[in-house]
């Protein structure tokens, strides 16, 4: 094991750039065009404001970053690496493989300008990474066939199951999901969750402290499926991926979609994106706070970094307002800087209103929970959307992975 | 020393040649077995194995003995549609070589349009099994697929077989089939060329043709050609491991799953490295169980001919 490690160590300080003082290195997984264009501008701004530093950036795929991120943490850290808030984050943590940073908090003013996304960042009271974007998720829906209809946004519980069931009768799919990739399914549980008994009992489900069998979460199980033996769902969506079922709702046979605001960039693509609009998951229970998943992008400084000193620098250059806020609207998300000016774009008008207002923010089903946990939690709750009636079987199974887990 | 090196050349020579890929093979191959076989042990999440906690004692690797394999075998209830699945790849799988057969022989013809018809049953071997996939994928996808279009003009109710727990292992099966058919087809066509044609004559003159010329004069001569596309048909069934994970990942919930794609998902997903590691030992060990009878009775057939 120790030569293998020692091969590891020697073959990536051949492959990666030789680093000293006054170079910082960044680990990036924003592969896609138009994110890696807006990552690499952020960067540049930074070099222009600190001459001294040589920042190197190695970029990775999006979907490998998650494997080797494991890989070089240990073997071949950089000095500063993208990743994601919540139990994704906290993984590391106890691991010691990230920094804590809650003097660059301090110093940088973060605990005012971000205090609505310090708790995703914080593990026993101190913070380990700094956020850049977060995006609101919630339901989005084809405005001209629900004018049509003379449908208005649902506020209640009530209005949502009417406005699906006047959907139905007029022939249109009321709300689309594609679960081949299972965490569209994931993020109905979240809503439904947080909406019937609140953010703290779904935190516990999600910390592995409540039971899947706990009786509280009969009541979710019970109203979701009532929506789903109403025939309310798209049919056959465990074939399809969460980007093929956006078609019937472009081609204005469904009507809503439980998504995150970056499924907007499709809309743009066909070319239909003013027929669309955005409503918050509406509210069920009178009293229970209104909670959002808002997943969070990160910076953090690995443990073995070198040059931690320009890394700070690197992490407090977010309390600039004007980058911070170019940084996330060039991605479609929102920057967590309060001091930063308000979104421009309508999508994200919206989801900064229904953030700023949120009681809570949740990361997301598999960021909130143990990578070992969703991975069977994911499933079963596909199997629960097609074969509702098996849902007693599928709680059994699912608690007996949260003992396994959480033991 | 030198001298008696150079003494002994002949000696030595065969241990310069094969030192390069001895020493390969066993940092590769070797090593990555054992090493696994000795992970499927413990309980490890495949961080640094000897990082320590607060009380000193090892964080993330702990010995567990047959945990792992207990836990599968007795506990986890997606082990026993794992192995289902595996065993439909392996029979259905084998359906691929006779008809592989059929069609190098079809193609085998001497007319001239065969030219043409030929680069055609070679185009999905050269298709990567990514795109293979997706294909098959958009050609089942409910309502916009080809396969709909299909059931729809026939008048029948179309089925998306891949939302189908039922049914969706024998849709990736079938995606699986196009290019292994293409595949061991090749693996024939080369075999047929190969086919000495005095034996055939010889048989002519004894009086053997059609079924009968086939099965005792064509057939043992292809048997190097069966030999290669059964073991690489059958070890490509049970490591199919990639069309799986593009085409349903490995759902509806679990339902088309394969011991491949589970120790994928445990290892690399579920941190469960020592998990994934037992599900790995126990492929490796069914390979190992079909390859050495395999091999077995070709040793057996071949001395017998002797």
């Amino acid at each position: 094991m120790k030569i293998l490690k020692y091969l590891v160590v020697i073959s990536t300080f051949f492959l990666s750039t030789i680093s000293y003082a006054g170079t910082l290195v960044i680990n990036s997984n924003q592969s896609d065009p138009r994110a890696n264009e807006v990552m690499h501008a952020y960067i540049k701004a930074f070099d222009e404001a600190h001459p001294d530093i040589t920042v190197v950036v190695n970029d990775f795929d999006t979907e490998e970053y998650k494997v080797s991120i494991r890989n070089f943490l240990q073997a071949d850290p950089p000095d500063v690496a993208i990743w994601f808030a919540g139990n994704r984050m906290k993984f590391f943590v106890d691991q010691g493989l990230f920094e804590d940073v809650s003097d660059v908090w301090e110093s940088a003013g973060f605990n005012d300008s971000m205090s609505a996304t310090k708790g995703a960042l914080t593990v026993d009271g101190k913070q380990y990474g700094v956020p850049y974007g977060y995006y609101q998720w919630g339901v989005y829906y084809r405005k001209d066939i629900f004018d049509d209809l003379g449908l208005n946004e649902p506020r209640t519980w009530d209005e949502f199951k009417w406005v699906c069931a006047m959907l139905k009768k007029n022939g249109v799919t009321p709300i689309t999901i594609g679960t081949r990739y299972l965490w569209t399914a994931a993020g109905w549980f979240d809503y439904m969750n947080m909406r019937v008994n609140g953010y703290d009992f779904h935190m516990d489900l999600m910390n592995g402290d409540a039971s899947y069998e706990d009786p509280r979460l009969d009541d979710v199980f019970d109203k979701w499926a009532e929506l789903l033996n109403a025939g309310y769902f798209l049919e056959d969506h465990a074939a399809l991926s969460w980007q093929e079922a956006i078609t019937p709702m472009i081609n204005g046979e469904a009507a809503m979609y439980l998504m995150g605001n970056f499924m907007v960039p499709f809309f743009e693509d066909a070319g239909m994106v003013d027929k669309v609009d955005y409503f918050q998951f509406p509210k069920i229970y009178e009293g229970i706070g209104m909670a959002e998943d808002a997943p969070t992008d990160t910076f953090h400084i690995p443990s073995g970094a070198k040059n931690k000193t320009d890394a700070r620098k690197f992490l407090a250059f977010l309390a600039n307002p004007e980058e911070a806020y170019k940084l996330a609207s060039g991605n479609g998300v929102l920057t967590p800087n309060g001091n930063a000016k308000a979104p421009e774009d309508r999508f994200q008008m919206q989801g900064f209103k229904v953030l700023s207002n949120a009681s809570d923010i949740a990361q997301f089903y598999d960021r909130d929970t143990h990578p070992d946990m969703h991975a069977d939690g994911m499933p079963g709750l596909q199997e629960f959307m097609v074969k509702p009636d098996r849902i007693g079987a599928i709680r059994s199974r699912l608690d007996k992975t949260r003992k396994r887990v959480f033991k | 020393m030198i001298n008696y090196l150079k003494k002994n050349q002949l000696k030595f020579a065969p241990i310069y040649f094969l030192a390069p890929t001895i020493i390969l093979f066993s940092l590769y191959v070797i090593y990555p077995i054992i090493d696994s076989i000795w992970v499927s042990f413990h309980s490890w999440n495949g961080m640094d194995r000897s990082l320590l906690d607060s009380s000193g004692e090892l964080k993330n690797w702990k010995w567990v003995g047959l945990d792992n394999y207990r836990e599968l075998f007795f506990d986890d209830y997606t082990f026993p549609i794992n192995i289902i699945n595996n065993l439909k790849w392996l029979i259905l799988s084998l359906l691929v070589i006779p008809i592989g057969l059929g069609l190098a022989i079809f193609l085998n013809q001497n007319i001239k349009e065969m030219k043409f018809i030929k680069p055609l049953f070679f185009f999905p071997f050269v298709i990567n099994l990514v795109v293979v996939s997706l294909i098959f994928t958009w050609f089942y996808m409910p309502k916009y697929g080809l396969l709909d279009l299909i059931f729809r003009s026939v008048g029948l109710e179309p089925i998306a077989f891949l939302a189908e727990e039922t049914l969706a292992t024998y849709a990736i099966i079938f995606a699986f089939f196009w290019p292994a058919i293409a595949y061991t087809m090749i693996i024939y066509l080369t075999g047929l060329t190969n086919i000495n044609i005095e034996v055939v004559e010889a048989g002519r003159i004894d009086g053997a043709s059609g079924f009968n010329m086939f099965w005792n004069v064509i057939l043992p001569q292809l048997r190097p050609a069966t030999f290669i596309a059964t073991v690489v048909t059958v070890v490509g069934a049970l490591r199919s491991f990639d069309m799986v994970a593009i085409m349903t990942k490995g759902g509806p919930w679990g339902s088309s799953s394969v011991l491949a794609y589970k120790m994928y998902e445990e290892a690399l997903f579920s941190y469960r490295m020592g998990y994934g590691s037992a599900i790995a030992t126990i492929l490796f060990l069914i390979m190992d169980i079909y390859i050495a009878w395999f091999l077995y009775r070709l040793f057996i057939n071949e001395s017998s001919e002797k």
